[in-house]
């Protein structure tokens, strides 16, 4: 174990894999020289050369398409986005080509990459750098969508996903990169995709959440707890595919379901996850759901407005306040 | 000899170019008659093209085409039976019914692919460019893909990329005049695509796509560039006789121009070679078109007679490793 931040566990995922399979590369916007521009590859240049560490044009569609190309050919290309912002300009990529030509195709084509973006807002860089659209990746059958909420998460999934047959979509959140939490040195530490996790027990009332909302939970947990409250929270992890049974079980207990997330609350994570809970558990609920979602505006520069505009800790109290009929 | 191909090869050439347009004419059959669903485009009219540059792969290089693809797949050795099962959504199908007409493929050929956004695999032909140089391989991709193509930005990231890491992709592209219903003068800014290359430094240059030969010998030199230097842009000028896809009202061009394009019709074009070089004679010829129809009897039967997909297919093939939803 050692006690590092999430840059170092991410950095520590890659290293390790490029060094167990020669076929697994970088490529991106900045990978290289640069160092990255969250500086999760800084050094990776010097420590495996041009050919493993490759910088890219500004150019997403040729960076996710040229990645499905060399997946297609036997690599096992990490392909890195600067933010999910720009992923938009590789969505044809990413949703009809990454997602569809294993099926399409009859079986005949894998494509075992993974993209690594950087989403998530609270950093005043405006409405089209801030978003949280983890959902609209979600959406499409054929892609793995993984999104932790803490370093040893980030580093056994992110080798999770570079191992795994299937394109994985790996958001990373931009404000989280300095959370420092105890991560395994072993090199097969790996954590299942698809796999949600209890963060923290509780029986009073069921948070869910998932990257940087994770933490807002837990310390929404952690101030409830004062109170005599005990809120059980669990990570999602994985987005798709997407692991109810955890979720389930503890409504079954607390009977009441608060979920969190950084984007926008119309068809999003709450949604999914208050109709799988009426189709699963709807008897167990003492309470109607309750969704703690980004408002419903682009999110502005001004410090002030964008916070108003993000969920925050005293949101998520509140959230429970309600759901336990409490003032 | 015509081009250092041995008369075997050339009468083969010669027999797959009718095999490619009689699979055409009788998928336009079972496409009115209903057996065929979703969108249909033929390759009548650019037969040269798939079957000169596929003559000029080795077996190990790459392919990827776009969705006017029956041809190619054809060309490349795909059996024409499995070609047609997939028209009729089959499970003897190349794609086993789950692709249709623009999305044949096959893993063992290096086929990856009949695509159908337009542009959207060069980027695929690039990054496994990528991949042969990764692993310092001889081999290289061939590209294949509409004048269309060249104006989304797919085809600009694709070749620059390709021209900076210097990938062994040659870009091939089938100017048929006309993206749907739009003549390239109206969509293009150059209406010889070959000249964008230099844009990105790419070597290129234009050839007859009616005539095989030529078709063949530019494509082994454009390989053979590819491997040892880089990306190779080539435009072949071409003409498709049928309309977009079935079903085009055609109100964009004139009967006269389709019976131009005629004139010189890749088909007769080889014939005459092969008879002016004395390598067949009209018999010789004749015997290919009956071979040809017989052959085309048993392509059809065996679709017509194969399986339908079974329900576990819908499931199948979402992903390599799929993870159970609790």
């Amino acid at each position: 174990m050692a006690y590092i931040t999430m840059r170092e566990a991410i950095s520590q995922a890659l290293r390790e894999e490029m060094y167990r399979d020669e076929r697994v590369f970088i490529m991106g916007e900045e990978v290289g020289v640069w160092g990255g521009t969250y500086a999760v590859t800084r050094g990776f240049l010097d420590e495996f050369g041009e050919k493993r560490v490759r910088d890219t044009p500004i150019a997403e569609g040729v960076i996710v398409g040229a990645a499905i190309g060399a997946a297609i050919a036997g690599l096992r290309p990490v392909a890195e986005l600067m933010t999910i912002n720009f992923a938009f300009l590789a969505m044809d990529q990413i949703v009809n080509h990454a997602a569809k030509l294993h099926y399409m195709f009859n079986g005949q084509i894998r494509c075992p990459l993974v993209i690594r973006t950087v989403g998530g807002g609270g950093r005043q860089l405006a409405a089209t750098h801030s978003q949280s659209p983890d959902v609209v990746f979600a959406h499409f059958p054929g892609l793995k969508v993984v999104a932790p909420g803490t370093p040893a998460d980030a580093k056994g999934l992110l080798k999770s996903a570079i191992r795994d047959e299937d394109p994985v979509f790996f958001i990373e959140h931009a404000t989280l990169y300095q959370l420092r939490g105890e991560v395994p040195d072993d090199e097969e530490y790996l954590v299942p995709i698809g796999v949600s996790d209890v963060k923290r027990e509780g029986k009073d009332v069921t948070i869910v959440s998932y990257s940087k909302m994770l933490q807002t939970s837990l310390q929404a947990a952690e101030q409830l707890s004062k109170e005599g409250i005990e809120a059980e929270v669990i990570d999602l992890r994985t987005l798709r595919p997407l692991d109810m049974l955890p979720v389930v079980q503890s409504v079954q207990k607390t009977n009441r379901l608060v979920v969190v997330e950084e984007g926008w609350r119309s068809y999003g994570v709450g949604a999914e996850i208050a109709a799988r809970v009426m189709e699963r558990a709807f008897d167990y609920l003492d309470a109607p759901v309750r969704r703690v979602a980004q408002l419903e505006v682009p999110l502005p520069y001004n410090r002030r407005l964008e916070q108003m505009a993000l969920p925050q800790v005293e949101d998520v109290v509140r959230a429970v306040y309600d759901v336990l009929y409490r003032k | 000899m015509p081009d250092e191909l041995s008369r075997e090869e050339l009468l083969e050439m010669y027999c797959q170019m009718v095999l490619i347009r009689r699979l055409e004419e009788k998928a336009a059959e079972l496409y009115t008659a209903g057996l065929i669903g979703g969108f249909l485009h033929l390759y009548i009219g650019e037969e040269a093209i798939a079957v000169g540059a596929c003559k000029a792969l080795r077996p190990d290089d790459h392919l990827l085409t776009a969705y006017r693809d029956h041809g190619w797949a054809i060309a490349r050795g795909l059996d024409p039976k499995r070609v047609m099962a997939e028209l009729l959504g089959k499970a003897t199908g190349v794609s086993g019914g789950k692709g249709g007409s623009m999305h044949l493929a096959s893993a063992e050929h290096n086929y990856w692919g009949g695509h159908a956004i337009v542009g959207g695999h060069l980027p695929l032909a690039t990054g496994i460019g990528l991949a042969i140089r990764y692993k310092e391989e001889d081999k290289a991709v061939l590209c294949v893909f509409g004048e269309g193509s060249t104006n989304i930005g797919y085809f600009h990231e694709s070749l620059n990329l390709a021209a900076v890491w210097k990938l062994p992709v040659v870009f091939l592209v089938e100017n048929n005049q006309y993206g749907m219903g739009t003549e390239v003068s109206r969509a293009s800014a150059r209406s010889d695509i070959f000249e964008k290359g230099c844009s990105y430094d790419v070597a290129s240059a234009p050839v007859d796509g009616q005539d095989v030969l030529a078709v063949h010998r530019a494509m082994r030199e454009a390989l053979e560039y590819a491997r040892q230097h880089g990306p190779y842009l080539m435009e072949a000028k071409t003409y498709r006789y049928s309309g977009h896809s079935m079903g085009d009202p055609e109100r964009y061009r004139s009967k006269a121009e389709i019976e131009r394009w005629r004139a010189h019709d890749p088909i007769e074009r080889l014939a005459s070679v092969l008879i002016s070089h004395a390598l067949a004679d009209q018999a010789a010829l004749e015997k290919i078109h009956q071979d040809v129809e017989q052959e085309m009897e048993g392509i059809v039967r065996f679709a017509q007679e194969s399986p339908e997909p079974d329900d576990a297919a819908l499931y199948e093939h979402v992903y390599v490793n799929p993870i159970p939803e609790r």
